[in-house]
Parts: structure tokens; sequence; C-alpha cells
């Protein structure tokens, strides 16, 4: 027995490392977005954002002053300043694009005939000469610097004041919100005809929402605008809302049937005995107990609005006014592929909303899912 | 702040519709066959006939509107020319079945059909399978499983910090290169690498299905009967024979489940493909073509529709299968 137990224990260790890889695996990648998030724009391009933590080194140069600084010290002439900014810390400086970390700082290189250039740790340099310096250009100093690992919230503030991104969050919610609530109305109706009405073609009804669930939308694009704006709705609001809830109804139809279908057959039997009329039936005890199915569909149904690129791009305009958070982001994947800091915040704050209702309400999530697992994306 | 205010009455003109058209119908149905006085039973009945219309009402309408016609309008241009207009048979059909990018996108997503159902699948399995067996299951099953809230774009972006190129000679900042220089490798423009780069965007939405898999999948690992199990250990099974023969089999019919809705996901598979390489360097696929066909440049809504239709046709299959299982237990 005990043989069993040591290998039981060691077989535990090996499942808890297992699925702690997996899980970091999978959690990285968000990960890393979050980090770049509070990086700047140098930091970002400058090393990847697992370093984030420790210290990165940055190459530059800076130009000494010029004849006008100089000033006379004894029969010197001296030229002083500094080539650091902020909290960096000198690391090596040289005075050549080809060997731009020649010296330590305190080092003195000579320079030009005749010309001492002193660099110190703490960034002041020093340039003498015996004879007057003539230059128009200042001297190049090359420099290599350590900055402090930094976290800013300057992203931030940018990206929802000055990048319109702010616009884009009121768009999505306007859109994502009537988009969620309506079917839901629509849906639960219906759904109780299925699951509690007799009346010919019921079950030829179901198999057609069955099989409606796995219809590719991009089927219904053309023709769909075509008919929005035969009918006057051209590209807007209404249109999205009328589009999301079309593309919603089967699965919302499909999980609201088949839980309202479990629901207890002697309440709703009782209640018609007494006189209760459908409606009420409706109103009073099928909506009630209904209400984790409808919390499924809600969380499905907001995610997938929220989520969604395709259908705000064809049944939205495609102005800055108009665009959605997915829209936003994909224009700046396209146009500003070099600001990372602006892509990763922005990013970063359109799946923050679906993250936040994700955790909040996994255990409806996962309950749909169990309930309507046929239903497609 | 108008549009709040456009949202909320939105909103509020949508419920308060809905609300009034099923109150409002039932009620005028009462009124026309009351329940009561002497043709009650007559009334009644006939009432019940009408009533569940009056609920089903405004959902067939927009099944019928959003899903319905759109496919009978899609076949129908299909079968005509760009701005439909002219009826040119099968010829749109025809020019798909010899055009390199319809094929390279038949090709294509085949692939993708291969690759991310298998792969999200056996994650999802391997993943299940471990999170039920450790104390901080649920948590690690969340973050798996957090990708399924992430859109395709913004795990777009979040997989560019991944598979970002820079020179040989710079600090790399996608991770995947500066793992590959760090074992001694050179660094590989992997989005344009011909024809690997189908799998990185494959593994984005690999990444992304893999939770959903896990998660049908380890309702189904606990649905499992103890004792068969039990039974199998008895025998001297060990954890990797009861796995694969005793686990896996009673699951069977769960993972066709998993994987033909996966499969589904990737046949409409657009938005990774659209914002990640849209479509070049050899990764087009059906979905992003048709939106070429249709939305870029001179649109031709007829050769767009084609392209659709042999998307509609390979989801059938599966709608077939669903309508047959969906039967079975209506029985």
């Amino acid at each position: 027995m005990e043989g069993m137990a040591g290998k039981r224990s060691s077989l535990s260790w090996a499942v808890n490392i297992a699925a702690f890889l997996l899980v970091l695996l999978w959690t990285i990648p968000t990960l890393g977005l979050f980090v770049s998030s509070f990086r700047d724009r140098d930091q970002i391009a400058s090393s990847g954002w697992w370093q984030s933590f420790s210290a990165s080194e940055q190459t530059g140069f800076v130009r000494t002053g010029t004849d006008d600084d100089a000033r006379q010290e004894g029969g010197l002439y001296v030229i002083e300043g500094s080539v650091l900014e902020g909290d960096q810390q000198l690391v090596a400086w040289g005075t050549g694009a080809r060997r731009p970390a020649e010296f330590q700082p305190g080092e003195t290189a000579r320079i030009n005939d005749g010309w001492d250039l002193t660099v110190n740790a703490d960034g002041s340099y020093r340039l003498t000469s015996a004879a007057p310096f003539e230059m128009r250009r200042g001297e190049r100093i090359f420099t290599t610097t350590e900055v402090p690992p930094t976290i800013t919230t300057a992203n931030y503030q940018r990206v929802l004041t000055a990048e319109g991104l702010g616009r884009a969050f009121m768009n999505t919610m306007t859109v994502t919100i009537p988009a969620t609530v309506i079917p839901i109305l629509i849906a639960a109706f219906a759904a109780y005809a299925l699951a509690w009405m007799q009346f010919p073609g019921r079950a030829l009804l179901t198999a057609a929402v069955v099989g409606l669930l796995v219809v590719p939308l991009q089927v219904s694009l053309i023709p769909l605008l075509r008919l929005h704006n035969d009918l006057g709705i051209g590209k807007g609001y209404l249109g999205i809302w009328l589009a999301h809830t079309g593309f919603g109804l089967p699965l919302a139809v499909y999980l609201l049937r088949n839980y309202m279908v479990g629901l207890p057959r002697e309440v709703i039997e009782s209640a018609r005995v007494d006189g209760a009329t459908e409606f009420q039936i409706f109103r009073r005890i099928i909506l009630p107990l209904s209400f984790p199915a409808l919390a499924s569909f809600a969380i499905f149904q907001f995610l997938w609005v929220w989520n969604d690129l395709l259908v705000a791009t064809v049944f939205l305009g495609n102005t800055r006014e108009q665009l959605v958070m997915t829209g936003v982001l994909r224009e700046l994947m396209g146009s500003k592929g070099g600001e990372w800091e602006i892509l990763a915040t922005s990013a970063f704050i359109s799946i923050a909303v679906p993250l936040i209702v994700f955790f909040a309400m996994q255990k409806y999530l996962v309950r749909g899912l169990l309930a309507g697992s046929v239903k497609g994306g | 702040m108008e549009l709040f205010w456009l949202a909320a009455g939105t909103i509020v003109i949508g419920v308060f519709g809905c609300v009034a058209w099923f109150w409002g119908s039932n009620w005028v149905l009462d009124a026309i066959y009351p329940p009561r006085g002497q043709n009650a039973g007559d009334n009644i009945r006939r009432a019940n006939q009408i009533r569940p219309w009056l609920f089903l009402g405004p959902a067939i309408l927009f099944l019928g509107m959003y899903l319905v016609y759109p496919v009978i309008d899609s076949l129908w241009r299909s079968l005509h020319s760009s701005d439909g207009s002219r009826f040119v048979g099968v010829s749109n059909y025809t020019w798909a079945a010899g055009d390199e990018k319809f094929r390279e996108s038949m090709l294509n997503n085949m692939l993708w059909l291969l690759v991310v159902p298998a792969l999200s699948t056996f994650f999802g399995l391997i993943a299940a399978q471990l999170t039920d067996r450790i104390k901080w299951g649920n948590i690690g099953k969340s973050l798996i499983f957090m990708p399924m809230a992430i859109s395709f774009v913004g795990a777009g972006v979040i997989w560019k910090f991944i598979y970002e190129y820079r020179g040989p000679d710079e600090t790399q900042i996608g991770l995947l290169n500066w793992l590959v220089t760090r074992l001694g490798g050179d660094p590989q423009i992997w989005l344009t690498l011909i024809p690997w780069n189908n799998f990185f965007l494959m593994i984005v939405l690999v990444w992304i299905q893999t939770g959903f898999a896990m998660v049908i999948l380890s309702a189904a690992l606990r649905g499992i009967p103890e004792e068969t199990i039990e039974a199998a250990i008895l025998d001297g099974a060990s954890p990797m024979q009861v796995f694969m023969k005793i686990k896996v089999p009673q699951i069977m019919g769960t993972i066709a489940v998993v994987w033909t809705t996966i499969t589904i996901v990737v046949l409409k598979v657009f938005d990774i493909v659209f914002v990640m390489t849209n479509g070049q360097w050899g990764t087009q696929v059906l979905a992003n073509l048709m939106y070429d066909w249709m939305f870029r440049g001179s649109p031709d809504y007829g050769r767009g529709s084609a392209i659709a239709m042999v998307l509609m046709l390979l989801v059938t299959p599966i709608m077939v299968w669903n309508i047959i299982n969906a039967r079975k237990e209506l029985r």
C-alpha cells in the first residue's frame, strides 16, 4: 500500500505541474498585453514586455555645446554640461558611432588633436582644449544608459481622450445593450410556445431553429444590407440592432426552449386549471423560473455583440465617429502598426468589459454552454 | 450624450413595444373569443389554436427575414451577374473552381478544419482531466477559459505581441522571436512564412476555443459513472489506461458535439485572418475572400454570393446532423 501512496503523490505532483504549465501558457499572451499597456513607447520598442520589471538599456547620443558655450578657465577653454535626463544612469559612453561604448564613466578621451573629453557617472561632461574651440555643431557623445522600470498610466489617459476610443466605447455600448435585451424578450415568448403549447408544426419549427443555429451569417450580409436600404433603414444603429437580434434569435430560442421544457409540469398545469391565461402563466411562472437560462443567453449575446467586427463593419458606417471598438482596433493595427502603446492600451480597454462580465457571470456562461453546445459562434 | 438617450430610448421603445405586442394581441384574442359565456368551450379551443402564433410571430418574422430569406437571396444572387441584372447560370461557381485564390482559400479552410478542432479538443480534454484533479482546478479552468471572452480582433493584437519581428541585430520584442534567438536561432517574420503562417493564425483560434472544449468535456468526464472507473482500477488499469480506454470512449458523443461546434466556428473564421494578415502570404480563407469580393474595390455580388453559398454548403452536413440529434432528443 505504501508504494501505491507514494506513486499517487508523485503523480499528483506531475498533475499539478502540468496543469500549472498549461494555465501559464494560456495566460501569458493576455498578460503580455496587460503589462505592455502600462509601458511607454520607448520601453515597448526597446525591450520585450517580460523584461519590463528589470532596468532596460538604451543607446543614443547628445551633442556638446559649441564655441559659444565655451568659457575660459586659466589657460584652458572649457565646455560643460550633462548627457543624462531624468532618472537615467550612465553605463558607458563613446565618441564615435562605430564604438559607442568605448569608455567607462569617469574616463577621459582625447579627440580631435588636443581636446580632452571626460564624462562622469553622474552624466556631467567636461570638454577642454588649450586652443579656442572652432565648431559650429557640438561634438557627439554616444551614451549607453540604463532606465529603471517605470509604470505609466499615461497611455490610458491619451487613448481615452485624444484617440477617440471614448467615443468608440460609447458606440459599442449603444450597439450592445439593445442588441442583447431585445432578442431575449422575443425569444422568451417563442420558446414558451415551443415548449408548452400544442399546435401543428411545433416539431418542424423546433427543428428549423436547430438548423438555423449554424447558418453562417456571412450569407446574410449582402441580402440584408440591400433589404435595409430598401426599407429605408440604411446603415445605422437601428439596422445593426435588428441584425444582431436576428442572428442571436436561434440560440436564444433554442436555449430557452430547452430550459423551459424542463420546468415542472404540475406547476403549469395547475395554474391552467386555476384559470390563469397563458400570458399570466408566462409572466408569473415561466419568466421568473427561467432566470438562469435568460442570464446565460444574455451573456452569450453580450459577449458576441461586443466582440463582433464583421456585422459592425457591414451594418454601421466606417467613419471615425461611427466605429465600434473592434473597428478602431482594426484600424490601429493597420495604420498605426508602430504605435504599440496605443494599440496595447486600446486593446486592453476593449477586452476589459467582456473580461469583467466573464469573470462575474462565469457560472451562467458555463451553464448555457452545457445546455446549448450546438451553436457555433 | 445624445447617443445615450438614443440607446436608452430604443431599449425602452423596443422592450415596451415587444411587451405591448404580446400583451395587446393576447388581450384582443381574449376579447374576440372570451373564455366564458355560452360558447366558452368553443372559444377557448379557437383561441388556443391562434395564441401560439401570437407568441411565435415576432420570432418567426425575424428568423425568416434575417436568416431564411438571405440564404435564398444569396442563392439567387450567386446565379446572377455582379450587379444581379443578368442570369449567368453556374458560371460564378465554375469561375470559383478555376480561381487560384478560391482554391487557396478552400485548401486553407480544410487545413483549419483539420487542425483547429483537433488541437482544441485535444488540449481541452487534457485541461479538463488535469484541472479536475487538483485543488486550484477552478481557478485554472477560469484562466484557460478566459480567452473565450476576448474578441478575435483583441486576440489578434495580443498575438501580435508574440509574433512581432525585429531585425537580427535588434532586441526582439516579440516573445516567440526572443525565445528563438535565445535558443540560438534566427528571428523569423512568422506571419509571412508560407505555409507555416497558417498554423500561427490557427494557434490563435485554438487558444480561444480550448476553454470551450475544456468546459464541456470536463462536465462530461464528471458525468461518467464511478463504478466503471473503479472496476477498471481494481482490474489493475493504469491511470493512462483508465483515461484512454474507459473515460474517453464514454464521452465520445460529447467529443463529437465539441468537435462539430468548433468546426462551425472554423468554417466562419474571418476576423483573425482579416486583422492579422488580411489573406496575404497564402493565408486566405473563404469568409475573408467573400468579404473581399463583396466590399472591396468594385463589388461583385454574384461571385461573393457564390462563395457564401459554398460556406453554406459546407455547414449543411453539420446542420442536418444537429437536426437529427435534436429530433432524437425531442422524442
